[in-house]
């Protein structure tokens, strides 16, 4: 059991809760996650570990309500349980000195991306910071983001902060003005990383791209996670959630991500009714 | 006279129920019942029976009380070398043990010994029988009652709660180690939990045998992933001796096309989101693809399983596709037979060559190839050999992939200095102990594969290697 110590509302559907977890709190890397279940007749949900507060023994999850679980997760209090927590989970980042280092998030997907950039700033790169959401209300982590980064842009598609457009944009924009980027780091929905992917494939940089598939357990037992990364089968729970974004087959993970759509949706709809 | 006595059957569901259920297939034995089948028992004086069990359970000895009416002392003379008979009696592959060696098998049909240990184990776990090792609401798992090692006595640590796990902690703890077992998933008992479904071993059961094992003392911290939240090398600063028993749970893919598609699972994933997450059951917010025309892959346990659970889940045409025929599938054969009568379709000598899905990336079609069998290959089996021009499509949308797991390389790739083989199981001498200074290991994690049974076996003689090694 882990107890909820706070819960912030970051806007209309994204919630901060910071979790009493003081071994994953001292264990945890940048990259990493954890495994939850909120109750006995629970799923097991994955969520990327956004940060940390090692001498209060706390990890920090933001979380989209999008679905069932999601929802009750977030309609939590402080001071109740949560009542199953594994982790840390999943390959730290592998963090070195390059030089300059873009770091591109994409709506909720921002908040992993948080610890990774801390830990590459920490490092002593220069650090340029995209972030990207449908509105001003999705942009997930901007004051934190600022504070770490030595150049912020935001995109929202509609143009209420930032400028209007994707984060693929503002990306196209950097390279086109010569800036010598060692690696760019991208965090979102699958085809916001996709894009990305495509984008730096033409311009041979390194991109690190963090996987959001399906998972059960996350420690490797099932390879309900199982993505395609170059000529190989991956588990992204234990292989990742880093790859190599110029290897990994998008679309395939994509379509995966589909396959339990009407189930999603039909238990969504019952938690809905049952709780006005 | 005795032997003239026939071999006493389980009362059982019948097919047609059973496939709309995950109900225990097999009921126990009536009292009347396991007083005959004991009877049967010729009392050899060098039981060859015993040497045909991996933790060597005194058979005749057990037998003989039930067949005298003493079942707590039967309960306690199987206890003394097993702590599992209640699984054991069910998931066995007696055939292949204790039921292979028997000289009644010899000339008619061996003493049912798997049915003999389930039942004095069931019986046990009556509420008013005296035998019952936990009968005390206090001895919850949760709770930890965890005050019987004394404070000086050395720490275990045993990592994973599968049947090697569960057997090594309970002998140590009987040795008066304080024990403590870490379980990376939300609930005890590895592939007792997690792979074999209800239909074969209720779970009730699965928790009531680790209630013992926690009511005697052992503790047990669930949600701990071994390698992340703590690595070996972490333990063996807090622990005297670490016993590796993490499984080979890491499932096996053929590499073929369209495995990615929707659809297609791993039997680890479909039995996990069945057996540990309850995806059958109204309520449970795991789901399921529920498929009409399911293919197994593979012929062993897992696959037979996999494949049983999908009749449940209401499929109207469940395949078992298995590249040899039937003489070479691994599975238990009371399983084999189940399953046949719950109308489950045998392919034997086919395999598929790739999978084919619609536009959404949902299976629609395996491609299968006919197989012949060759000469014989280095594990003595016939090899099967592709029949060229035999492909042909069967139309099927759910696959699941059961040709066998490998090992989990969380441990090995977090614990540099334990010598592993170069498929990632971990090296281990003859008592369970590794090259690493305090670390032992066994069951799926070091041989590869197996039987609950044979797990139980390597966390037992491992558990008496450490006791001889450390001193209390």
């Amino acid at each position: 059991m882990a107890q909820i110590k706070a819960v912030t509302r970051l806007s209309k559907n994204v919630y901060r809760l910071t979790v009493a977890a003081p071994e994953i709190a001292a264990k945890h890397q940048p990259g990493q996650f954890i495994i939850l279940r909120l109750d006995k007749n629970g799923e097991r949900i994955p969520l990327t570990i956004a940060d940390k507060d090692t001498a209060a023994g706390t990890i920090d999850l933001i979380v989209q309500a999008v679905g069932k679980t999601t929802h009750q997760l977030v309609s939590l209090k402080a001071g109740e349980d949560i009542l199953d927590l594994a982790g840390p989970l999943g390959l730290p980042t592998r963090i070195e000195k390059l030089g300059t280092v873009v770091m591109l998030g994409g709506g909720v997907g921002t908040a992993p991306l948080y610890p990774i950039a801390k830990g590459f700033q920490q490092a002593g790169n220069k650090i340029i910071t995209i972030l990207g959401a449908r509105n001003k209300d999705l942009l997930v982590l901007p004051e934190e983001f600022a504070a770490l980064s030595d150049e912020l842009l935001l995109m929202t598609d509609d143009g209420s902060l930032g400028e209007k457009g994707l984060v693929t944009h503002a990306l196209q924009k950097l390279i086109d003005q010569k800036i010598e980027i060692k690696k760019v780091v991208a965090i979102g929905p699958l085809i916001m990383m996709k894009f990305v992917a495509e984008l730096t494939r033409k311009y041979k940089i390194p991109t690190v791209v963090s996987l959001n598939s399906l998972m059960i357990d996350g420690t490797g037992m099932c390879g309900g996670c199982r993505v395609r990364v170059g000529a190989e089968t991956k588990f992204t729970c234990v292989h990742g959630p880093e790859f190599d974004g110029h290897l990994v087959d998008f679309d395939a993970l994509l379509k995966r991500a589909n396959t339990y759509k009407t189930a999603e949706k039909d238990s969504l709809n019952k938690y809905l009714e049952a709780s006005p | 006279m005795a032997e003239k006595t026939v071999r006493q059957k389980k009362p059982e569901q019948t097919p047609q129920t059973r496939r709309t259920n995950f109900l225990e297939v097999a009921g126990n034995y009536s009292p009347e019942q396991a007083r005959l089948e004991a009877g049967r028992c010729l009392q050899c004086k060098n039981p060859v029976c015993v040497s045909g069990c991996p933790v060597g359970v005194k058979i005749p000895q057990f037998i003989q009380q039930i067949k005298d009416g003493a079942l707590a002392r039967a309960y306690e003379i199987i206890r003394a070398d097993n702590y599992l008979p209640a699984v054991c009696g069910r998931v066995c592959p007696q055939e292949t043990q204790c039921e292979g060696r028997c000289v009644l098998g010899k000339k008619g049909e061996p003493v049912a010994v798997g049915n003999l240990e389930r039942f004095a184990a069931d019986w046990a776990a009556l509420p008013h029988n005296a035998a019952t090792p936990c009968r005390d609401a206090a001895c919850s798992v949760s709770t930890g009652a965890a005050d019987a090692a004394p404070q000086s006595a050395a720490k275990i640590a045993v990592v994973g709660s599968g049947p090697s796990g569960l057997t090594c902690a309970a002998e140590l703890n009987a040795a008066g180690f304080d024990v403590t077992v870490f379980e990376a998933l939300h609930e005890l008992g590895g592939v007792l939990a997690y792979g074999i479904p209800e239909f074969r071993l209720p779970k009730e059961i699965v928790r009531r045998e680790i209630k013992s094992l926690s009511a005697a003392g052992v503790r047990f911290e669930t949600n701990a992933v071994i390698g992340k939240i703590q690595t070996i090398a972490d333990l063996l600063q807090n622990f005297a001796a670490v016993y590796i028993a993490s499984g080979a749970g890491f499932p096996s893919f053929m590499n073929i096309a369209g495995e990615d598609l929707n659809g297609v699972y791993s039997a680890n994933e479909y039995l996990t989101r069945l057996n540990l997450m309850k995806a059958y059951q109204p309520g449970a917010d795991t789901p399921i693809l529920k498929g009409q025309n399911v293919a197994v892959i593979g012929g062993g346990n897992v696959a037979l399983d996999a494949a049983r659970s999908a009749l449940r889940l209401g499929a109207a045409q469940v395949y078992l596709i298995y590249r040899r025929s039937r003489a070479e599938m691994p599975a238990r054969r009371e399983e084999i037979l189940h399953a046949e009568e719950e109308g489950l379709r045998f392919l034997f000598l086919h395999n598929p060559l790739r999978y084919l899905g619609d536009e959404k990336g949902f299976v629609q079609k395996a491609l299968l190839q006919k197989m012949t069998l060759g000469e014989p290959d280095a594990s003595g089996r016939r090899r099967p050999v592709p029949e060229l021009g035999s492909e042909y499509e069967l139309a099927v949308d759910t696959v699941i992939v059961a040709v066998g797991t490998q090992a989990n390389p969380i441990i090995k790739d977090t614990t540099p200095d334990l010598p592993t083989d170069k498929r990632g199981y971990i090296i281990i001498d003859e008592n369970g102990r590794t090259a690493k200074k305090g670390v032992w290991a066994g069951g799926d994690i070091a041989s590869g594969a197996a039987t609950v049974i044979l797990a139980m076996g390597a966390g037992k003689r491992a558990a008496r290697s450490i006791a001889s090694t450390l001193t209390i």
